[in-house]
């Protein structure tokens, strides 16, 4: 099965991208937007069935290797 | 006195380190990423560049290759483990290190001549080093230290802060930071200071015909120590 994961940075840390991002979109005139927090996205496909315990190895993947815990959080959709 | 430098895919500085050692002394041997040991060593180097495109995250897939379980033995049984630029990151990934070098504050690479103090000489790299703050080269777009307040809390309780960016006379303020380290950190030890990982790349200032040669100074301190 496919499981999909989004990790980004926690609050507070510092995005600088993001504020990028942000500021550009203002200065396109898109007035409304406050603030832009940048992530990353992952497909992973497992050849594990049971939904349970492919969200559970992703997750192992997640803490070991997809997200610095120090700065990021991930999340399993 | 033995070292080694490892190579990743990526990395682009490891023969200038090289040259660096062997100036001042070191028998070096250059080892691959994939090898499945490190030859008897008294220092061990993870030098710059881009390990593996810097992918995912700066040092992380480094952080996981077959070499690195060998580092990290070492490091664990008190071997001196050096690393520069990107070799701090794979520290940080590792785990050998505590904290994090995120994105340079302000979105640029930075490459340019800085000033650096050496903040604790209780420890084999910079035991006796005649000179303070060096003239160092930085060349990097992930070099803004990040950690956790009890991380930093722990680092400073345990004089863990090696170099912080200042200015020439030894002055600390946010206008000598270029990348907005978290309190001018350039440079952390791990515990027991056999780790050292930095932003500043010595090896590329080690001969007066370049911007600065107060490399010399690190790497000659670093032998005298070994003898």
């Amino acid at each position: 099965m496919k499981v999909n994961v989004i990790v980004t940075l926690k609050e507070g840390v510092l995005d600088p991208q993001g504020k990028a991002i942000q500021q550009t979109l203002n200065g396109m005139s898109f007035s409304e937007v406050k603030e832009v927090r940048q992530g990353k996205y992952f497909d992973i496909e497992v050849n594990i069935e049971d939904e349970k315990k492919a969200k559970a190895k992703v997750e192992e993947m997640c803490k070991k290797l997809l997200a610095n815990l120090v700065i990021e959080d991930y999340k399993i959709l | 006195m033995k070292s080694s430098v490892i190579i990743f895919p990526g990395s682009n500085c490891d023969r200038d380190m090289e040259v660096a050692l062997k100036k001042f002394g070191f028998k070096n041997q250059m080892v691959w990423h994939n090898d499945s040991g490190i030859p008897k060593s008294d220092l061990i180097v993870l030098p710059g560049g881009f390990s593996y495109g810097d992918y995912l995250r700066c040092g992380s897939i480094a952080a996981k290759s077959k070499i690195i379980k060998s580092v990290i033995d070492f490091a664990n049984s008190g071997g001196l483990v050096l690393g520069i630029c990107n070799g701090f990151q794979i520290l940080t990934e590792t785990g050998l290190l505590p904290g994090i070098l995120q994105q340079n504050k302000y979105q640029k690479f930075i490459c340019k001549n800085v000033y650096v103090k050496v903040n604790d000489t209780g420890n084999k790299y910079f035991k006796n080093i005649k000179k303070k703050i060096l003239e160092l080269h930085i060349a990097h777009n992930e070099g803004n230290y990040f950690c956790s307040e009890n991380e930093l809390k722990s680092l400073n309780n345990n004089n863990q802060i090696a170099v912080t960016y200042c200015n020439e006379n030894g002055m600390e303020s946010s206008e000598f930071n270029p990348n907005g380290a978290l309190c001018n950190i350039a440079g952390i030890f791990s515990k027991n200071k056999n780790i050292l990982g930095m932003m500043p790349h010595p090896e590329r200032v080690i001969d007066k015909s370049l911007s600065s040669n107060d490399g010399n100074f690190f790497f000659q301190n670093l032998v005298e120590n070994f003898k």
